[in-house]
């Protein structure tokens, strides 16, 4: 990789002003995605802003019928986390399930809903679960935050804090794996929270998304025969050696019935 | 950017000068001369450089040097409390003719130590299977690997470690 | 004393401590003083020329120590790298040989080729200057697709091989065979793709050099299987330095599977280099860098036909294929797809008319050689494809049509048509063991139990055989080889009583230290911890022709042995004069000299320090030392045999396919250490079943970029793909070599691709699927599922 100069803040504070007005500048939160990038030389910081100092980035709270996460906070951690799992299993879950056993060591929420992966898992438990994505200038809902490939609605300098996950009625995470990578082909996060149902889809497409038809035909009646014979269009749907656009559609509906299979047991 | 940077490594006290972009894995390697942690990849998936940094497995490909400071970092070659005295998990992997080329051990051994304690020594075989993907192995076969972290896991507990 | 450590003993490997302990010495490992490091600028192009190269700027980098370029080794007269296999064609004239610069000078001609080397203080330095060397290719189209390769119109990759032929080969009497063909009963036909592979050892290629300007001395320490042929061809044909003068060191090396064979650019380069930069030079690649530019395995198009007659009695098979060379040459690609494959067109049935049509073609992709069974595993799969295929059209089992046609154990040895003659085997007990372990009586029930659970679960044969412990060097010879196929060894005993056993063979995984060590601490009696297997060192080692077609124990083990027998020869006089008895009279056992029907007796230890301290010695008749080289040829190939029974679910909603149960029995003659062997048998399976059911390499079809290229695309086997697998053994000893032993390394990866893809087509029938293509990746039979679904509807 390039070199660079390498900070760590202490605080937020410190970081956000370490970040102004340095045009490349990057946070890092796990860096399990950035490194990679720059030992492929495919970025080229000047600085790289390490968050791994700013404690009070790290940590999971219960607050109310939520669960609010810090954006530090390790994929293990939430994974085997007592609160997430006792109000919102699926979330456990999913966190259980990226990567691997050394990736979740490092691997931060906060830098997985930041970097908006098309293949990542967190953005679709964000979007199901109809998240608040708290920052150091503010909040964003969890509907529109993810703009497209790697792209969101973080502003210059903005940096995510906290995310906090309403717990649901019933959720669960099914996620079809690329063969090689391991990251999600098409991963399916189903919330149902009273009479509003929300189908998250990570993976198949450039970005997170929902599919309205399901979440219509699920709030009516929240079993996987509401949505048998529901096709997805493989329209805009990405394609690679390991699953066509038509594939992906495809296993949308096959995760998103066993999604809701998983969220009824 | 020339940093310094200190840590434990072992149980002893290192420390160094690091360009802003070493890696762990190269502090390790070519300024501790630590060889027994391994390079297999550049995509962080095939495990071989798997350590443990203050109790956690991460592979140390994935890590720069400067966010190991003030670290206590464990390596393949901090293990064994001596040459006639190995590790649980080693003396599984020696039992169970769990490597061949031997490219692949240390990170297996690091990540199988790792896998049995975040387990409370209660492993299956599918458990087993399911915890080893950030790690691959060209010559096994993962058969006796998967025999080795079993066996390893009682051993591991009779003996407190 | 031996009975724990000698023949057929479990020992645990004296390697494993210090690849336990992480004190393992690998290439990159290698602390080497003011050190150097090289990084190879390659063609980011398919197919391009090379208008230009501008370094200047590059070469003011920080850190930089030199920049080279193919010029530069054209100047200094640095020869191409060279293919060691000369194979005819069917017109008799010998394939077309295009040069192999070790850096692209005009044309580049495949992504990866390597265009300079720019050597700096540090890797990043490297690769930083390296980023700034100016080049200026214009691109050309690129002959990717195989299929297509050897079409009229494909784009030419080199001048020396006019529409893209490097030879049109043929096997057996074609006019007999279709004589054959129109008397048959039945005829199965089809139509498949032996995928293309990347090896994947997972220490990447690596080399340093040093040379020393005081003696003249060069060495090279590189990842190689097998040092003295890669010195040998870098003295002989590359580089020119004298064998004497280039010391290569292959110190333990992080598996190889036939990618470490071969001579390549990066160590040719660095070695020639070493002398000029005045320092040592180290190269690691990255592993990026390895799946451009390590030898590719496979990559067949092949079209067989069977002919049965009414009893499905095998009449004749037909065999035509196109065999990828990738862009150039590498050492001995040319013998895998004819040698190594067409030769093993029998396999284990009585088959008595074979014709094979193999057209090598050159397309712009990595060079293409031998990985892991190379050949026989593209044999297996046509035979054993097509076997299972007519069992489906002829409404048989499979097992009961192999059983039909298997070679008799009363024919051997055996005469095949296609040349070769099988020296021992017994089959029909290996299939039989192979049934019972994997219930095969039981499984309509469980295809039954697993319909009702939506999975279609289907089981597949392969009953495969090999040709290895390469090999008789007169028959090598004769068909084009370049080297001898011997192997060499020395036993070494110091004056105090341990032994060093020198070999010509390699370990890199195959844990010769301690299988060798286990033969002679039973031929001679000595502790196993008392003896040391040196391997991999030019200087300190006989020659030796290196470890790939499971050879070491079958030819390098052989050569111990005769070795061994050496020592005792020579132990016998020593003790005779000791004892005053006659050298007919002595004998030896368990480690001791012997007066047969006397007390008398001299350990083996004592008559070797008398050789070394030969006060009381007949100095007249024989030299002092204990020290005996032995160099051994084989007689023939060994032939491995066996059968594996694979049981697969596949889940219909998405495609994927789970291997439920894998059962392998084998005959590998006499075994020296069963769980040695074993895991021999699991990495190979697992190999196999990478390429059935994951590893793909893919090369855009229009741009020949490696789609591929790292283990984001390509699919490599993970311990949760594959279940724990059940073995058995059944032995005939091998009749030729003093250890009756055959080889027992690539059995798993040359039978296990055929044995899932018959479980995959069998689990498919009954949708009406007979072709999917492998590897049967979800996708694929996904998208196979839905072509005949589309098909129905239609």
């Amino acid at each position: 990789m390039y070199d660079f100069a390498y900070h760590r803040p202490k605080s937020l504070a410190d970081a956000a002003n370490t970040l102004k007005g340095k045009d490349e500048a990057r946070p890092m939160a796990g860096g399990m995605t950035l490194i990679p990038t720059l030992k492929q030389r495919l970025a080229r910081p000047t600085d790289v802003v390490d968050l791994g100092g700013i404690k009070e980035l790290a940590g999971i709270k219960v607050e109310g019928s939520n669960v609010v996460i810090g954006a530090m906070t390790r994929h293990a951690d939430v994974a085997s986390s007592a609160d997430v799992k006792r109000v919102i299993p699926a979330l456990a879950e999913l966190a259980g399930m990226i990567g691997d056993p050394a990736v979740r060591n490092r691997g931060t929420i906060g830098g997985s809903v930041a970097n908006s992966d098309p293949a990542a898992d967190y953005p679709a438990a964000v979007v199901a679960l109809n998240a608040t994505v708290t920052t150091n200038t503010g909040k964003h809902a969890a509907d529109g935050f993810f703009k497209g490939l790697f792209e969101t609605a973080l502003g210059e300098g903005e940096l995510i804090t906290s995310i906090s996950f309403p717990k649901a009625d019933k959720a669960a995470y099914m996620k079809f794996r690329n063969p090689a990578s391991r990251y999600a082909m098409v991963g399916v996060f189903v919330a149902k929270t009273g009479d509003n149902v929300r189908v998250a889809v990570t993976g198949a497409g450039p970005s997170v998304f929902r599919v309205k038809a399901m979440e219509d035909a699920l709030a009516k009646n929240f079993t996987s025969a509401a949505i048998k014979d529901m096709k997805i269009p493989a329209n805009g749907l990405n394609s690679d050696i390991h699953g066509s656009a038509e594939y992906r559609a495809h296993l949308v509906g096959v995760m998103a019935r066993r999604a809701v299979d998983a969220a009824n047991k | 950017m020339t940093i310094s940077v200190a840590m434990t490594v072992n149980g002893k006290s290192v420390s160094g000068k690091v360009e802003a972009r070493t890696l762990l894995v190269q502090f390790l390697r070519e300024h501790l001369g630590m060889t027994g942690t391994h390079v297999g990849c550049d995509t962080s998936q095939c495990g071989a450089c798997v350590v443990d940094v203050d109790g956690r497995s991460v592979k140390s490909c994935t890590m720069l040097a400067v966010q190991a400071e003030g670290t206590k970092v464990t390596t393949i070659e901090g293990l064994a409390a001596s040459a006639d005295k190995l590790h649980p998990m080693q003396e599984a992997f020696r039992d169970n003719h769990a490597l061949q080329c031997g490219f692949c051990t240390p990170g297996m051994v690091m990540s199988a130590i790792d896998m049995v304690r975040r387990h409370n020594y209660q492993l299956d075989e599918t458990t087993v299977r399911h915890e080893l993907e950030g790690n691959l192995c060209r010559c096994t076969g993962y058969h006796n690997i998967v025999k080795a972290i079993l066996a390893a896991a009682p051993a591991m507990k009779a003996a407190g470690v | 004393m031996t009975a724990a450590t000698g023949i057929g003993a479990r020992v645990k490997r004296k390697e494993d401590l210090r690849f336990l302990t992480g004190t393992g010495r690998y290439v990159d490992d290698l602390p080497l003083a003011r050190a150097t490091y090289a990084y190879f600028l390659r063609s980011p192009h398919a197919h391009a020329t090379i208008k230009s190269i501008d370094a200047a700027a590059a070469e003011k980098m920080p850190g930089v120590v030199a920049i080279f370029t193919g010029k530069d080794l054209a100047e200094a007269k640095v020869g191409g790298l060279i293919c060691g296999w000369v194979v005819k064609d069917k017109h008799g004239q010998p394939h077309k040989a295009p040069a192999h610069p070790v850096l692209a000078a005009d044309t580049v001609r495949y992504v990866g080729d390597p265009v300079a080397m720019v050597v700096a203080n540090s890797h990043d330095e490297a690769k930083d200057a390296a980023e700034k060397i100016k080049v200026d290719y214009e691109v050309k189209p690129a002959n990717v697709d195989l299929a297509k390769a050897l079409d009229n119109g494909a784009p030419q990759v080199h001048a020396e091989a006019p529409g893209n032929l490097i030879y049109d080969w043929e096997l057996g009497v074609k006019a007999d065979v279709d004589a054959a063909f129109a008397k048959a009963a039945h005829v199965t036909r089809i139509d498949i793709v032996n995928n293309r592979l990347i090896p994947n050892a997972m220490e990447p290629r690596a080399a340093a050099a040093e040379y020393d300007k005081g003696t003249g001395q060069y060495t090279l320490w590189s990842t190689s299987q097998n040092p003295h042929v890669l010195r040998l061809i870098l003295s002989a044909f590359v580089l020119g330095i004298p064998e004497h003068k280039l010391r290569v060191i292959a110190p333990d090396v992080g598996g190889g599977f036939g990618s470490k064979i071969f001579c390549y650019n990066e160590e040719t380069a660095v070695c020639w280099a070493a002398s000029r930069v005045g320092r040592p030079i180290k190269w690691t690649a990255e592993r990026s860098e390895s799946f451009m530019t390590d030898a590719h395995g496979r990559d067949h198009v092949t079209h067989a036909e069977l002919a049965l007659d009414k009893e499905g009695k095998f009449l004749a098979l037909k065999v035509d294929t196109i065999a990828n060379m990738g862009a150039y040459l590498s050492t001995f690609s040319t013998a895998v797809p004819t040698y190594l494959y067409a030769t093993l067109l029998a396999g284990q049935y009585t088959t008595p008319l074979i014709y094979a049509n193999v057209r090598a073609a050159v397309t712009h992709t990595a060079p293409v050689d031998a990985y892991r069974g190379a050949g026989r595993p593209e044999a297996t799969f046509v035979i054993e494809s097509i076997v299972s295929q007519a069992a489906k059209e002829l409404k048989m089992d499979p097992a009961e049509l192999r059983r039909k046609n298997f070679i008799p154990p009363t024919a051997f040895p055996y005469q095949t048509p296609v040349a070769l003659q099988y020296d021992s085997g017994n089959y029909p007990p290996i299939i039989d063991e192979a049934m019972k372990i994997a219930d095969y009586k039981g499984f309509e029930a469980r295809r039954a139990e697993a319909k009702s659970r939506g999975k279609l679960r289907g089981i597949g044969f392969s009953s495969y055989i090999e040709a290895c412990g390469l090999a008789p060097s007169q028959v090598i010879g004769q068909l084009g080889g370049g080297v001898g196929q011997w192997e060499s060894a020395q036993i070494r005993f110091n004056p105090t009583g341990n032994v060093q056993v020198l070999t010509g063979a390699h370990s890199h995984g195959q844990s010769h230290e301690t299988t060798f060590a286990q033969i002679v601490s039973d031929k001679l009696g000595v502790p196993i911890e008392n003896i040391e297997v040196v391997h991999g060192d030019t200087a300190t080692t006989p020659f030796g022709m290196g470890t790939y077609g499971s050879r070491s124990l079958a030819v390098g083990g052989s050569a111990i042995t005769k070795a061994a027998d050496k020592i005792i020869a020579k132990g016998k006089k020593i003790a005779a004069h000791l004892m005053e008895a006659s050298v007919d009279d002595v004998v030896f056992e368990n480690g001791t000299f012997k007066v047969a029907g006397t007390d008398k007796n001299v350990p083996l230890g004592q008559a070797v320090f008398a050789a070394y301290v030969p006060h009381n010695y007949p100095l007249a008749e024989i030299e002092p030392g204990m020290d005996e080289n032995a160099f051994y040829d084989p007689a023939n190939f060994v032939y491995p045999a066996g059968t594996q029974i694979c049981e697969v679910e596949i889940d219909p909603d998405t495609g994927e396919t789970q291997i439920v149960t894998f059962t392998a029995v084998d005959d590998f003659g006499n075994v020296i250490n069963p769980m040695i062997v074993e895991g021999q048998v699991h990495g190979g399976i697992v190999q196999g079943v990478g390429q059935a059911l994951l590893e793909n390499a893919v090369y855009d079809k229009e741009t020949g970029q490696l789609v591929s290229g790292s283990y984001m695309d390509y699919t490599m086997p993970r311990a949760d793909d594959v279940p724990s697998f059940k073995l058995g053994y059944k032995v005939t000893p091998c009749p030729h070599n003093p250890l009756g032993v055959k080889g027992c390394g690539e059995a798993g990866a040359i039978a296990a691709p055929a044995a899932v893809m018959n479980a995959v087509r069998d689990a498919l029938a009954p949708l009406g699927i007979a072709h999917v293509p492998m590897p049967a990746t979800p996708l694929n039979v996904w998208q196979t599922i839905q072509g005949v679904r589309r098909a129905a509807a239609e």
